[in-house]
């Protein structure tokens, strides 16, 4: 199991952080090429594999396999 | 097996049209992944879909889906999908469109829309005023909210679309938000699967001009949290009054029935629904 960020069209809006009911994600010093500041995979252990944060990011970019 | 990196649902997307344009946390972009979802979860055949799109952010979308597609006129959205469901009934023909494109510019082609019954899906993203051209005011924006035309707060009441369609005749009528994704992506597919004039209204967060000038937060979150705290299920809303009621979003599904679909004026016929 393993959940990917596409940092490139990752647009740092945070929704993934709220609609997370395990606190998967959090901000973290991160930037990409657009100067997004993007979350950051932190406690992957706690995903329970609802792919509710694939569903609702409005950029497509996030992928739980 | 191979390691896929990527979100599969970008499979329906055109080449090298992502990042799209919209905002930060703006709910069009969730509204895409729901329809792309919902689409994956019926395995509809894509070459048989007809996207169009108005004027506006939410008319965007089609532009980034891999099907035909229309895009242009403000407001007029309805008016084509008539021309093409009448010329090629078997195709399906999708409409995005936005509140200020649909309700207030379109308002007169809605109305006659739902009063034929015309086979067609309607995704309506409402997010509470003109977003493209800078906030103004639309017919769905709340009571009392400072937009960039209304600096003291707008005066004009508000027109509940879901309570329009239902009177003039539509015949699948659902409102959700894009705080509810399970039950949005259920209701998009109802209603693709639906035979007749299918209305579905979400709720979507607009941060960067609703959130800013009514809301004072730039933070797609706290426009989410607002329109959470205003939502109520269709069951709890049958037991409180109309004041209780005032500023309230009433979720839940409207209406779903079945009457003669609109075929053209001579081939009309009743006994096919």
């Amino acid at each position: 199991m393993a959940i990917y960020i596409d940092e490139k069209i990752c647009k740092g809006c945070k929704l993934c952080i709220h609609f997370c009911p395990n606190n998967v994600f959090q901000m973290r010093n991160k930037i990409n090429n657009k100067g997004f500041v993007i979350p950051d995979v932190v406690n992957e252990s706690k995903c329970t594999k609802c792919k509710l944060c694939e569903l609702t990011c409005p950029d497509l970019a996030i992928f739980v396999e | 097996m191979v390691q896929q990196r990527t979100n599969p649902l970008r499979k329906y997307i055109r080449n090298r049209k992502l990042p799209h344009f919209f905002c930060p946390g703006c709910g069009c972009g969730q509204i895409l992944n729901y329809f792309l979802k919902a689409v994956d979860d019926l395995q509809l055949d894509f070459k048989k879909i007809i996207t169009i799109g108005g004027v506006g952010c939410t008319a965007r979308i089609p532009i980034y889906l891999n099907t035909d597609s229309l895009h242009g006129v403000h407001g007029r959205t309805l008016a084509w999908a008539t021309g093409i469901k009448l010329y090629r009934p078997d195709l399906k023909v999708v409409i995005f469109a936005g509140d200020g494109d649909l309700v207030s510019i379109g308002g007169n082609h809605f109305l006659h829309a739902s009063r034929r019954n015309l086979d067609v899906t309607v995704i309506l993203v409402n997010n509470f005023n003109f977003a493209m051209t800078g906030g103004q005011v639309a017919p769905t924006t709340p009571f009392n909210s400072v937009t960039m035309t209304t600096p003291y707060g707008s005066k004009e009441n508000t027109i509940d679309v879901c309570k329009l369609a239902v009177s003039a005749g539509a015949t699948y009528v659902s409102r959700w938000s894009t705080a509810k994704p399970i039950q949005t992506v259920k209701s998009i597919k109802k209603a693709l699967q639906h035979k007749g004039f299918s209305l579905v209204e979400i709720l979507s967060q607009c941060p960067t001009n609703f959130g800013r000038y009514a809301l004072r937060t730039g933070d797609p979150e706290k426009v989410l949290e607002w329109i959470k705290n205003r939502s109520i299920s269709k069951t709890k809303a049958e037991k409180l009054n109309e004041h209780e009621l005032k500023d309230k979003f009433i979720l839940g599904e409207f209406i779903d029935k079945k009457r003669p679909v609109f075929q053209g004026t001579t081939l009309f016929k009743e006994e096919d629904n």
